[in-house]
């Protein structure tokens, strides 16, 4: 017994000089004794176990028990969704995809966090990214999530191929396709066998339909996050009969000439391995990339691949018209050197949310849980670890190099891969994702199945583009479109 | 239900006027009475009752979906009476390519093989109504009629999509799955049983293996094929890239996708079939065998003469047990294809679940129950033409 309590006693002392310093915030005595903050989420260890034992750390501080329960993610929305709707309540906190929070808050069922935000100098609000802050964060001008990891796409592509090749990193989608062009075929791993200019997850029913939003992007929003790239934001007319929409879908098209044969058949999850074993010359991807590829069990790329933010366009739509028009600096007030970047927040990333009905006590330990975890001390830890997935959202992230050397990066390595996190975050130009009732419907069945049929050659460009309007229009009109579009605004932060 | 009842003291309570009676009877004894007059209730209750909750309740429940528009939202469900809508959103509407195919112009071909169709099912019910195929009654007649309506529908969706050069719909897919699967299926695990009923050295150790496939789960099927056939990685990607198809990508064309889908299908089907079938031909009486060895019958005549027409009821019925199961195919192509290229080898039911997963219950209903309504029609149509028939004429 004595054995056992002097562990005890050692482990508390040792959790307690922790506490002290991880977190200066947290008060001296407990502050939520008692507490019992349940919370779900997507099965772990990816998301899920850094939350457990982050939990044990804030119980050890704070008193607060954090259960946290997991389910497969295809169901979490409709578990939370009835849970609260429903008056179950039996959770707390939801750890989702911020696109569902939209629809949550509109119901009520999200506890406004602001007032807990503007009194809580620990969470180091404005070192959070401007997208992060202002857009995943944020409806209709309140905080109602914290942000847990940062989710957006970035080019990737390997140093030492286009050097060998004597070729610029692309900066648009046409130098995309040159530079995946010009060196598709080459060996690039030294195994004797021909390998792929472009790697892409375009596997229908998966991932696939936020590529062509990607590459959409940057040809259809110019003006800032507010103006987003899915529909009209006073007609939710969708934005998908015009030429740079067209001109998106035969980009994606032709990187499928310098991709692997089955690339049609590709999930994340398979590309991942492809590009590890050094096959790939460009690719499209979430941060993910930078921690796999300095982990050497699985990756011959260390410090071979650069991140860069997404290749962009010279010529943007004109909203009016639905005419690809050249940048001015009026039409792309935020190109450099007359390139339109819009980096895209594919999924936005897992973000905390609390539940509106939850007891006022619980609401305040869960917050105080949320902001441990967003806090710049534990998460510019945590994002340099690869299989907790959490990616980078604040800007301390991508300025202060150390944690990711710490964690195993070269110097060189760490400062290719921040790079482009750099660039996409301070983007005020970044493409929200979308964020409204019908979210699963608009992209995981309209845009998905349509593209999956675009890309197998079942129809042509024009048919693809009519496709997917109609099917968006009936799911607006399905929603209610004045409602659907004052939705849409407010995910975009307009306030009128 | 009193019938069957117990009568204690000779009379039933209730029956009698003198309740003094009733009242002098023991208490445990009225009691284990009643219970003697439930007993057929009682024992009957927890199946109807199971029944009821997990199949009829369902059923009802589901039909009623698929009538109307559902909604999730804060407060609850919203739920709206739409009539047929989602039916017709299938069949005439904006999903028709997506549930039937794509319709354009019927080629030459097609209209040639509907006119095939419409001749061949017009002759067998001239044939029936003839009185040549047994009396004329009107269950039959209707049946009859309903079946060959279903057929010639479906042959003209064949018609306009696959022989007019467009594509197939998630039925015609689901068909292709079925008729296609089932048939390759039918003819290994018979080949198979033939050949592990013949007296060869080590049978037993042949019969545990190819039993072994239907014990896997589906999902664990999907995953390891998707592995076996990925050309450029996979654990053969040596073997492919030695026969230089280091290249092909099976999953990229409609045909081959469909086609290797099957073949996982049939890994794992082909051994329920040949165990079924291996139970009936051990059966099939040897003095008749041995008689025919002795008339000098050979091998082919003894099959066709003695062993078919012993098997052929366990055959029709297995087979019956694996159409249904065939049309409900989903862990396949969500594992190996997620239903691409395109839609190409979407399965109805991989339909339904997609619908449902776009929290869209009511179109994922509405396709339920037209799978309901193919798979029963097809069904009992062959259980009465072939089964039933086959059953009369050869047991």
């Amino acid at each position: 017994m004595t054995i056992k309590r002097s562990l005890a006693a050692a482990t508390f002392g040792a959790t307690a000089a922790l506490t002290a310093a991880f977190m200066p915030t947290a008060n001296a005595e407990m502050k939520h004794e008692g507490v019992t903050v349940n919370i779900l989420t997507r099965p772990g260890p990816v998301i899920a176990g850094r939350l457990e034992q982050r939990g044990e750390e804030f119980k050890a501080m704070t008193g607060a028990t954090i259960e946290v329960a997991t389910v497969p993610f295809a169901d979490l929305f409709q578990k939370l969704l009835t849970d609260w709707s429903t008056g179950t309540n039996s959770i707390d906190v939801g750890v989702f995809a911020s696109g569902w929070a939209v629809e949550l808050a509109d119901s009520d069922l999200l506890a406004d966090l602001s007032d807990f935000v503007a009194n809580d100098p620990g969470l180091m609000f404005d070192d959070i990214a401007p997208y992060f802050r202002e857009f995943n964060q944020k409806i209709d001008g309140k905080t109602y999530l914290i942000t847990v990891d940062g989710d957006f796409h970035m080019m990737y592509y390997r140093t030492d191929v286009l050097e060998k090749n004597g070729l610029e990193p692309p900066d648009t989608w046409d130098e995309y396709l040159e530079v995946a062009a010009a060196v598709h075929g080459q060996d690039m791993n030294g195994d004797g066998e021909a390998d792929y200019g472009s790697c892409l997850f375009k596997k229908r029913n998966a991932q696939s339909f936020w590529l062509i939003l990607s590459v959409a992007g940057a040809f259809l929003q110019s003006q800032g996050t507010g103006q987003g790239i899915f529909f009209d934001t006073e007609t939710m007319e969708p934005l998908v009969r015009n030429e740079g929409f067209k001109e998106a879908l035969r980009i994606l098209k032709e990187t499928g000439k310098y991709g692997p044969p089955d690339e049609l058949n590709l999930d994340v999850t398979d590309t991942r391995p492809i590009v590890l074993s050094g096959r790939c010359a460009l690719l499209l991807e979430w941060g993910d990339i930078g921690p796999l590829s300095i982990d050497l069990t699985q990756s011959k790329i260390d410090g071979l691949v650069a991140s860069r933010i997404l290749p962009g366009s010279r010529r943007v739509v004109d909203r009016a018209t639905g005419k690809l028009t050249d940048c001015t600096p009026e039409l792309c007030p935020h190109a450099t050197d007359g390139v339109n970047h819009t980096p895209f927040a594919a999924f936005g990333g897992w973000s905390g949310a609390v539940n509106a009905k939850a007891d006022p006590k619980v609401i305040a330990a869960a917050y105080d849980f949320l902001s441990y975890m967003n806090a710049p001390e534990q998460s510019n830890f945590d994002v340099t670890q690869g299989w907790t997935g959490y990616n980078p959202y604040r800007v301390s992230q991508f300025e202060n190099i150390q944690p990711w050397v710490d964690a195993g990066f070269s110097q060189e390595s760490a400062e290719n891969y921040l790079g482009a996190i750099g660039q996409s975050l301070n983007s005020p130009n970044m493409a929200s994702d979308l964020r409204i009732p019908g979210t699963q419907q608009y992209e995981g069945i309209c845009l998905d199945r349509e593209i999956a049929r675009f890309l197998a050659g079942e129809i042509t460009d024009e048919q693809t583009m009519d496709n997917i309007y109609e099917c968006w229009e009936e799911v607006t009109e399905d929603f209610g479109r004045e409602r659907q579009a004052a939705l849409y605004r407010a995910s975009l932060g307009i306030t009128n | 239900m009193a019938t069957g009842g117990g009568t204690i003291g000779g009379r039933r309570p209730g029956e009698d006027p003198a309740a003094a009676v009733i009242a002098a009877t023991p208490r445990g004894a009225r009691l284990a009475e009643w219970f003697d007059r439930q007993a057929r209730t009682l024992f009957v209750m927890p199946a109807v009752v199971m029944i009821l909750i997990f199949s009829i309740f369902p059923l009802i429940a589901t039909f009623m979906l698929s009538l109307s528009r559902v909604r999730l939202r804060g407060g609850g469900y919203r739920i709206r009476y739409v009539g047929t809508q989602n039916y017709e959103k299938q069949i005439f509407g904006s999903e028709q390519w997506h549930f039937l195919g794509t319709f354009e112009e019927v080629s030459v071909l097609g209209w040639i093989v509907t006119a095939a169709a419409a001749a061949l099912l017009a002759w067998w019910l001239i044939r029936y109504f003839g009185g040549r195929s047994g009396p004329v009654s009107v269950v039959g007649t209707v049946g009859r009629l309903i079946t060959a309506s279903v057929l010639f529908g479906l042959a003209f969706m064949f018609a306009a999509t696959l022989f007019s050069g467009t594509r197939l719909g998630t039925l015609g897919v689901t068909l292709f799955y079925v008729v296609v699967g089932c048939g390759i299926q039918f003819l290994i695990g018979l080949g198979l049983a033939l050949l592990c009923s013949q007296p060869i050295r080590g049978r037993t150790f042949f019969r545990v293996v190819f039993f072994l496939p239907l014990m896997v789960t589906p999902i664990g099927i999907g995953f390891t094929f998707r592995m076996m056939a990925d050309t450029g990685k996979g654990p053969f990607a040596p073997l492919w890239q030695w026969f230089g198809l280091g290249d092909f990508a099976w999953a990229v064309n409609p045909w081959t996708a469909r086609a290797f889908i099957i073949v996982g299908d049939s890994w794992q089907w082909i051994p329920f079939i040949f165990v079924v079938l291996l139970a009936a031909l051990e059966n099939v009486p040897r003095d008749l065998v041995e008689a025919g060895h002795a008339d000098g019958a050979g091998s082919w005549q003894i099959f066709r003469e003695i062993a078919w027409p012993h098997i052929v009821p366990v055959a029709a019925t297995v087979m019956l047990i694996r159409v249904i199961e065939g049309f409900k195919l989903v862990d396949l192509p969500n594992m190996m294809t997620g239903g691409g290229p395109g839609i190409a080898t979407e399965s109805m039911t991989l339909h339904s679940f997609f619908a449902w997963r776009a929290l869209d219950p009511a179109q994922s209903a509405a396709i339920s129950y037209l799978l309901l309504f193919v798979t029963v029609v097809l069904c009992v149509s062959y259980f009465m033409l072939v089964v039933r028939k086959r059953a009369a004429v050869y047991g």
